[in-house]
């Protein structure tokens, strides 16, 4: 949808190419505020086609914040070529700054996007609980003997039913 | 707890003023909540974004030696976090703020002179034309070429719309100020001029107290 939209924008230009220099040209001078408003309108319709594709470009650099380097395919599909270069080249270009901040490595700022609210605590299982999920999706296996890093709020109920202990050493 | 920085060892000793771990953090913070809330892009601070990474390292390779299971631990990871938080935030604000003014940036760069301080880190002067060039790029692939040959261009610098400078923003005096200027004398009305206690906090506009900004006798907030 997005290839024919913009060709269906180019199309109304072309006709309107020659007829600028013909008028010059012959000497028929009445025509120039004609071709002047025309000229107008030109330069008008170019602002809508860049501004519409930059506004695509503004919504593909997003996605990179939100789902990192490699795209869905179902969004993949809706982009031209063009645009699946540019977002390589964007990519390029954040990686190359990423890596040149502070020390070796770099820092990766699209990580970090909230301020860390958890406070973890150090908890040991005293007796098989089974699989346990905490906030970033991950699941743990609480058995007996194990001992874990996990949110506070998180391990409190389990600590008062008695099945975590809570390890001070 | 930033005090928590200054149980360790690690000194950036190299640079002109040496702060402690301490001053360090609390200048990222002030820079941080100063880039967040100007409009415009604000001076680079590149050693003090160096000198936080060190800082940052100093504290991970601590860390690896406490014992496993102090509850000290996870303090001092809460305030790795913090740190790596507020650093990260700096810097996308300031990328993000390259990004949308894009072809001011780079002309401001291109006409400033040798002597004044640079607003863009090297790496991020580097960012900016491939962005500028990736966009100019696409632009033309797309559409451009299939234009007139009169109108094969875009002008950057007017499509792009520069900062907002006459925009509000809240502010709380370091520095005691006189005479700040805030509406110039018109037939209408007489100029109007304000004091800025040290302390104060306002809400005034950005383009009256920039200078003040950049020279750190006020702080946004």
């Amino acid at each position: 949808m997005h290839r024919v939209h913009t060709d269906r924008l180019c199309v109304p230009f072309h006709p309107i190419k020659c007829g600028g220099n013909e008028a010059k040209c012959e000497g028929k001078s009445e025509l120039i505020p004609t071709i002047k408003f025309r000229h107008c309108c030109l330069l008008r319709n170019q602002r809508c086609v860049a501004a519409y594709l930059y506004d695509r470009l503004l919504r593909i650099r997003a996605l990179r914040w939100e789902y990192g380097s490699v795209l869905p395919a179902n969004i993949r599909f809706h982009m031209c070529a063009e645009e699946l270069e540019w977002f390589n080249q964007y990519k390029k270009s954040l990686a190359t700054f990423m890596r040149s901040l502070g020390g070796d490595e770099g820092l990766d700022i699209t990580q970090d996007m909230k301020p860390p609210k958890s406070l973890y605590i150090e908890v040991r299982c005293l007796k098989d609980h089974g699989e346990f999920e905490i906030d970033d999706g991950t699941v743990i296996l609480l058995k007996k003997n194990s001992q874990h890093f996990l949110p506070r709020w998180k391990c409190e109920q389990l600590i008062r039913q008695g099945v975590l202990e809570h390890v001070i050493s | 707890m930033s005090d928590a920085g200054s149980d360790f060892s690690g000194e950036d000793g190299s640079q002109e003023d040496i702060m402690t771990p301490a001053e360090l953090i609390a200048k990222l913070e002030e820079t941080w909540l100063n880039e967040r809330f100007s409009p415009e892009l604000l001076e680079n601070k590149s050693e003090m974004v160096e000198c936080v990474m060190e800082q940052l390292m100093h504290m991970e390779e601590n860390l690896q030696r406490v014992k496993k299971g102090d509850v000290k631990a996870s303090i001092h990871r809460m305030e790795i976090d913090r740190i790596r938080f507020v650093l990260s935030s700096y810097l996308r604000s300031r990328l993000q703020k390259v990004e949308k003014f894009f072809p001011h940036v780079l002309e401001k760069e291109k006409s400033r002179s040798e002597g004044d301080p640079s607003f863009l880190s090297p790496e991020e002067f580097a960012f900016a034309k491939e962005y500028m060039a990736n966009t100019e790029t696409y632009l033309k692939a797309v559409a451009l070429k299939h234009m007139p040959p009169n109108l094969q261009q875009v002008d950057m610098l007017k499509a792009v719309p520069e900062p907002c400078l006459d925009c509000f923003v809240f502010l709380r005096v370091k520095e005691r100020q006189e005479n700040i200027l805030v509406e110039p004398e018109t037939d209408d009305q007489r100029e109007y001029v304000v004091d800025l206690d040290e302390g104060s906090q306002h809400l005034m506009r950005y383009r009256t107290i920039a200078p003040l900004v950049s020279s750190g006798a006020v702080q946004l907030i």
